[in-house]
């Protein structure tokens, strides 16, 4: 098994749209894995699974409180990742001003590299 | 209007250029490592990879791969990559794959670009396994 950086965790735990809503119900508050599990007509299995996905990547704690198992948000990975993407996007912001340069000048074709 | 998420990247720009002056800039390998920070060696092809070394200061260890998925003669371009392979030593070959698509629209003002990189995450990599990169790939096409 190959081990990721969180980063790269998170964003696999932010690529399906069930995580994503499931995050969405956390962030109002603590549910437990039935009540996410609710809106998707999905079992208590499936839904555990998405919980476990969401965990590894540090996005929801559980707590065992008796037989129910409640999860709440965990937002600080978020805040990493949303960091990430307004770098990684100021990237692309450097590039297409290149791109601009480039176009001003009619002379060069690109064919000098 | 631009607009970021979680799996999405968006950026639109009005150039001022002909159409066909920008589909070149994005297309021509030579031009688009001018203005994209990569010496990349091999022309862009469909079904192609080209690769070849990050030439942006501070991030000349770096080695890009890209592979091109769809070339609509301007129009639109697209391609996958692995836009997090910033660490040394990692072999990102398994990591799942975005999408880039630029897409070229002549406006009044010149020629719109749009590019959305999208697919942060697995879903679409999923749908489409991401190609194999193998280490000769690699030195074929720096020539090493």
């Amino acid at each position: 098994m190959v081990e990721y950086p969180t980063l790269d965790l998170v964003f696999r735990a932010l690529g399906d749209g069930t995580r994503r809503g499931m995050l969405k119900q956390l962030a109002a508050r603590e549910r437990t894995v039935g009540e996410l599990a609710e809106p998707y007509r999905m079992s208590l299995a499936s839904a555990s699974k998405h919980v476990k996905t969401l965990e590894r990547a540090g996005l929801v704690k559980r707590t065992v409180r008796g037989r129910t198992h409640y999860c709440r948000l965990n937002p600080q990975p978020l805040a990493k990742a949303d960091e990430w993407l307004r770098e990684y996007e100021r990237l692309w912001d450097i590039r297409l001003a290149k791109l601009q340069e480039l176009l001003r000048h009619p002379d060069n074709d690109g064919r000098d590299r | 209007m631009p607009a970021t998420s979680t799996d999405r990247i968006e950026k639109q720009i009005v150039l001022d250029a002909p159409h066909a002056r920008v589909w070149r800039a994005i297309t021509d390998v030579r031009e688009c490592n001018q203005w994209f920070g990569v010496s990349l060696a091999t022309p862009f092809s469909v079904g192609g990879t080209s690769s070849g070394k990050v030439t942006n200061k501070g991030y000349e260890h770096l080695v890009l791969g890209l592979w091109v998925e769809k070339i609509e003669p301007e129009g639109l371009f697209s391609f996958r990559w692995h836009p997090n392979a910033t660490a040394k030593g990692v072999d990102y070959s398994k990591e799942p794959t975005t999408l880039v698509v630029f897409t070229l629209e002549q406006v009044k003002e010149g020629t719109k670009l749009t590019i959305i990189e999208s697919g942060s995450a697995t879903r679409n990599a999923r749908a489409r396994p991401a190609p194999r990169w193998r280490s000769h790939d690699r030195c074929r096409a720096i020539r090493c």
